[in-house]
């Protein structure tokens, strides 16, 4: 017999002001199976948890219904509470009386009618309760990173340094990201390569990393905890654990037109590379696509000057299966690609380029070691006009298909750039044409309003309308207007820098499909709640770090890399994790094994076995029949709907509890 | 005026619609806690019932919904492509369209039953969905059709 006990909550006055709860308790006496039912101020503090708590141990109460808040605020308060005294915690249920009433409704009949019939309704689904327990799983002790960055190795650093195994997923030849390409970093115009190698080293030194370059991640399975992970380790054609990296193949291959993308294709490397010098790990790579061995059968010379015998044109791909507890994305970003934007003329010019292309043309270790020239005729720029938010903030109806959002670090890199172009070449002029100047960030407006009154670079809010390549001068012709003067601007500059809408890697999408986790429509990975745990995945076990989530600068980025590591190393420190008991059961005798319910779980839960059934006469019969892994279910219950013979059901949300709560409503 | 008449006239004078709201557990219970949170005021006749996914809504309880006297019955989930299950909305959107079709050939309106998606950030959208079903389903007036009328006392 169920004995159940109604307690209303008055939340101060957020209930009590527009629900008479003296009357919902009084009402709830009336319903059958209710033996106890009060009010109370505020039922979540510690004296009203003490009061369902003594309640439950004087009236014998086997069920407990609280109306009060959300359940998504305090079920799982309650639940808490029933089980310090031994009561299961499902045998609690919420009736959401503030959200979902108090606060919607104003008049207070209204109300409190309504709060009764959600009362009611709680009542009944509480009735049908029936206590459950959740399994637990292992976790495994061991981390997955995917993305080699400055995100990814800082994620990496802090999981290793607290004693878990981590492993970095990187698919380029070498960790290191997009920081390793940049000159210098804003406001403070530190040398970026000065502080990201030594990171770089750390990691791969590092006794817990383990570091899978040149790799990708081609399949998940599994869930928080227990994930299995396949990593392809694309053929290098160099054996990693000979070559040493000293460069003498580099030195000798025959094949030198091919387009170097660590210095953004502004110069050519070998079809055997190592992307720079500091890279880690040091070892060469054989470009498949160039390479005259593997392409013709004729050269082969690498192999010949190798020292330590590390060639092997004959290598395959390798594919590895890993188990990981947690798994941390961390893909970074790239630059939209801004040929489409005809107007600024960069498909016809070498001489505009993006800022990530001026970027490289600064580096010392860049194509020109650090000599800001024209890449068509190798002068210098005497006039530079640089363009801001290309393909950022574009509304739904601009042409061109960019950005909504705003890319966040452009304006800060164009003041640098503007400020480092003076300070190596005094005499350049140079014009920056924006919508807005952004620049919230410790030290940075300073840094902007440097560049203009101490640098006097020409900021001018405007946009550009077009550039043309002049054949004469050699120049390139841009048309602007500055919307303050109201007046056309004609500039003839030398160069061109765009500074293009950052977006999620595209390596982004794909990966979220195979860990389940959701994105928006920009492509970035969806946080588990926008203010509350913006590090975590809304997908158990996923964890994000970097602009994989949306747009950020570098100490961002290294802020969010550790509360992911912290989150991660809160997880492996664990040793089982408990699950949900609101999974699916199927009922063996009912089930049919028509294997529709297989084929809609997005999760993989039910497999068939045959299973020996005593039939009552007493003979027996092997049946197809469903089971449910509780461990792998998540409890949508899709398959509860499509079961045709009705054997599915879902623990704690029954097809008999959800009928009776739409019987009390509908009364 | 027949005593039958008046009483049925009155009875339709202070008919108030019966509304089931099936809300998924990740967007539109949040949708709608979040609608509360900022006192967006819909109306009172609209009841939710928490399901963890809407593809967990069978269609069975829309018909015991009908049968018992509602007059509307509106399932709300996750957008497309934001499902917490992943795919459970596309579930739910197809099982609804069937019902839904079966239901109007059997006579009930189609503007009884609805499918919307509301995420956990769109109170403001949850109030102007639940506004527009009760204004929908007053202008139909008492579903009649299904009803189980052994359990009405007249
Ligand atoms: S969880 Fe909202 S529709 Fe599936």
């Amino acid at each position: 017999m169920q004995k159940i006990g109604v307690f209303v909550c008055w939340c101060g006055t957020n209930i009590a002001s527009t629900v008479d709860v003296k009357a919902v308790a009084e009402a709830a006496k009336s319903v059958p199976g209710v033996v106890f039912s009060t009010d109370y101020q505020y039922m979540c503090s510690e004296a009203g948890q003490n009061l369902i708590k003594d309640s439950v141990l004087t009236y014998g109460l086997t069920h407990v219904v609280v109306c009060s808040c959300s359940p998504r605020m305090h079920e799982a308060t309650f639940r808490k509470a029933v089980a310090s005294i031994g009561m299961n915690p499902y045998m609690l249920e919420v009736a959401n009386i503030r959200e979902q009433c108090s606060w919607v409704h104003k008049d207070k009949e209204v109300g409190t009618e309504k709060a009764i019939a959600l009362m009611k309704a709680a009542v009944a689904k509480a009735m049908l309760n029936t206590p459950l327990t959740a399994g637990s799983t292992p976790v495994t002790k061991r981390a997955l990173v995917i993305g080699g960055g400055i995100a990814g190795m800082q994620t990496a650093l802090d999981i290793a340094d607290a004693g878990f195994q981590v492993d970095i997923v990187e698919t380029k030849p070498t960790i290191g990201g997009k920081m390793a390409q940049l000159d210098k970093t804003f406001p403070t115009l530190d040398c970026s390569s000065c502080i990201v190698t030594p990171k770089m080293v750390e990691v791969g030194q590092h006794p817990n990393i383990t570091i899978y370059a040149y790799s990708e991640v081609t399949e998940v399975k599994g869930f928080v905890g227990q994930f299995t992970v396949t990593i392809k380790r694309k053929a290098r054609y160099v054996d990693e654990s000979k070559c040493t990296g000293c460069g003498a193949c580099i030195e000798k291959c025959p094949m030198k037109k091919v387009p170097d993308e660590w210095n953004m294709n502004l110069n050519n490397r070998k079809a055997i590379y190592i992307p720079f010098a500091q890279a880690v790990p040091k070892i060469a790579t054989i470009d498949p696509a160039y390479c005259l061995k593997l392409n013709t059968g004729k050269c082969g010379v690498c192999s010949k000057v190798c020292g330590t015998n590390a060639i092997n044109y004959e290598a395959k791909d390798e594919y590895l299966e890993v188990g990981y507890g947690a798994i941390v994305a961390a893909t970074g970003y790239e630059m939209i690609d801004v040929s489409k934007y005809d107007e600024y003329a960069y498909s016809n010019s070498p001489d505009v380029v993006t800022a990530l292309e001026y970027e490289r043309l600064m580096s010392a270790a860049g194509p020109t070691g650090g000599h800001l020239v024209r890449p068509s005729d190798g002068k210098e720029p005497k006039t530079i006009v640089f363009i801001q938010c290309v393909g950022s903030r574009e509304t739904e109806d601009s042409c061109h298909g960019g950005k909504p959002y705003c890319s966040k670090v452009c304006c800060m890199y164009t003041a640098k750039h503007a400020i480092l172009t003076k300070d190596h070449y005094p005499d350049t002029d140079i014009y920056v044409f924006y919508i807005d100047v952004r620049t919230p960030g410790k030290l940075f407006d300073e840094f902007y309003r440097r560049a203009v009154e101490q640098y006097n670079v020409h900021y001018i809010k405007g946009a550009v309308g077009k550039v043309t390549p002049n054949a004469e001068t050699g120049k390139l012709d841009v048309q602007a207007a500055d919307l303050l003067l109201m007046e056309q601007l004609q500039i003839e500059a030398d160069m061109v820098v765009l500074a293009a809408a950052l977006e999620p890697h595209r390596s982004a999408r794909p990966l979220a499909t195979m860990l389940t986790a959701p994105m928006d429509t920009n492509d970035f990975f969806t946080e588990a709640h926008a203010k509350l745990r913006p590090v975590e995945s809304a997908t158990a076990g996923i964890y994000l770090s970097g602009f994989c989530q949306g747009p950020k600068d570098i100490p961002e980025t290294v802020s969010q890399a550790g509360a992911a590591a912290a989150k991660v190393i809160g997880l492996l420190s664990k040793n089982e994790l408990v699950g949900n008991p609101c999974v699916a059961h199927s009922d063996e005798w009912m089930c049919n094994g028509c294997s529709q319910c297989e084929n809609v779980c997005p999760y993989g839960a039910i497999t068939y076995e045959e299973k020996e059934f005593r039939m009552p006469d007493r003979t027996t019969k092997i049946r197809r029949v469903a089971s449910v892994n509780p461990a792998v279910c998540q409890g949508c219950g899709a398959c509860t709907v499509t079961c045709p013979s009705g054997a599915m059901d879902l623990r704690g949300f029954t097809n008999q509890e959800i009928m009776a709560e739409v019987d009390a409503l509908c009364l | 005026m027949s005593v039958m008449e008046k009483t049925a006239a009155a009875r339709q004078a202070e008919w108030k619609p019966k509304i089931i709201a099936f809300c998924c557990n990740w967007c539109s219970y949040g949708g709608a806690d979040l609608a509360g949170t900022n006192r967006l005021s819909y109306p009172a006749n609209v009841k939710i019932i928490r399901v963890p996914c809407s593809c967990r809504v069978n269609p069975m309880f829309i018909l015991r919904a009908f049968q018992k006297g509602a007059d509307g019955v509106i399932v709300c989930g996750c957008h497309p492509g934001d499902c917490h299950y992943s795919t459970g909305n596309y579930h739910a959107r197809r099982r609804m369209t069937m019902l839904f079709s079966m239901l109007s050939f059997l006579g009930v309106e189609s503007a009884r039953t609805r499918v919307e998606w509301v995420s956990a950030a769109e109170g403001a959208r949850f109030k102007a969905v639940m506004d527009s079903f009760v204004e929908d389903i007053t202008r139909l007036g008492p579903n009649e059709r299904l009803e189980d009328l052994r359990c009405k006392e007249n």
